[in-house]
């Protein structure tokens, strides 16, 4: 699970929305700058993607190879905060950037996620400008994690 | 009515959309977003937020008839539609939240059973423009011609 990707392929984003509109559009958003989009409606539903669930006995839904997690912060049930916090915690899927989204410009929400470890923190409703800009970020972080992926996969 | 007619139409109806408030921005924003590999994006994206509305009034309406009400879920069904008006670009639907929000902070039944009445009176009125609007991009496509790119100076 490496953190950039090479130009040809395209990244694969986890979009996490209660929303359906804001769903469809921020897929839109990602499909339009060549991103390849999974998306959840809830928390829950994101874990079981990543295969982090509670209990979680079947594995034939997850998705692999996701490059970034972008959540909506206001959902029923767990968070967008409390799933990234979840998704920090976890060794499997800890080094992937999350984004959280959120309607409401609350200064120490937006702190809190910026110190549980969340990449970006944007203001919705997201816009083309903010994907770009989210893009050329993540690409910055070139590929660090390749190295740790090889020494995780050399003694299999 | 030939094409170039009927685009002029809907080109003065769409700016009237903006200028009389009951759009902005984000609206635009969703149409740029739509191109040939999904022509009816803006169209889709509308109709999942009538499904969401109409769900969204109900249970307003429904929570303010409660003997006692919960203003926490009156405010968090207010929320998700402020939500869902303001990625749209429904200014005066989100506008109308904004102000029942307020209303629902200070636990005021008869301020937002006014408010959700406003609401409702907002969204039923965008609701008809959009409709009308996407009424007239049908014509113009059965005419054989095409939706003109919008270029907004406000």
């Amino acid at each position: 699970m490496g953190l950039g990707w090479k130009d040809d392929e395209k990244p694969h984003v986890l979009a996490v929305d209660d929303s359906l509109v804001d769903c469809k559009i921020i897929e839109k958003l990602l499909t339009n700058s060549a991103c390849n989009v999974t998306t959840a409606e809830n928390a829950h539903g994101a874990l079981e993607l990543l295969g982090l669930a509670d209990g979680q006995q079947n594995f034939g839904n997850t998705v692999s190879n996701v490059n970034t997690i972008i959540t909506d912060y206001s959902m029923p049930g767990m968070t967008g905060y409390e799933l990234l916090k979840k998704i920090k915690d976890s060794p499997t899927v800890k080094e992937i950037p999350v984004v959280v989204v959120s309607s409401e410009d609350i200064p120490t929400r937006i702190e809190k996620c910026l110190e549980e470890g969340a990449e970006e923190f944007f203001l919705k409703p997201i816009r083309q400008s903010d994907v770009i800009k989210l893009q050329c970020r993540l690409k910055e972080f070139g590929n660090p994690s390749d190295e740790g992926e090889d020494d995780l996969y050399k003694d299999i | 009515m030939e094409v170039g007619q009927m685009q002029r139409q809907w080109v003065d109806y769409t700016k009237s959309l903006f200028l009389e408030g009951f759009l902005d921005g984000q609206f635009l924003q969703l149409q740029q977003l739509q191109d040939e590999s999904n022509p009816d994006f803006v169209v889709e994206v509308v109709s999942l937020f009538f499904e969401d509305s109409e769900k969204l009034l109900n249970d307003l309406t429904r929570a303010l008839e409660q003997p006692t009400v919960d203003f926490k879920r009156v405010d968090a069904h207010v929320h998700q539609f402020k939500g869902s008006s303001s990625s749209i670009g429904a200014q005066r639907v989100k506008n109308a939240c904004i102000a029942f929000r307020n209303f629902c902070e200070e636990k005021n039944t008869e301020g937002c059973v006014r408010c959700v009445q406003q609401v409702k009176h907002e969204y039923y009125l965008v609701k008809s423009k959009l409709e009308t609007l996407f009424a007239m991009e049908q014509q113009i496509m059965a005419a054989g011609g095409s939706i003109p790119m919008l270029e907004l100076n406000f």
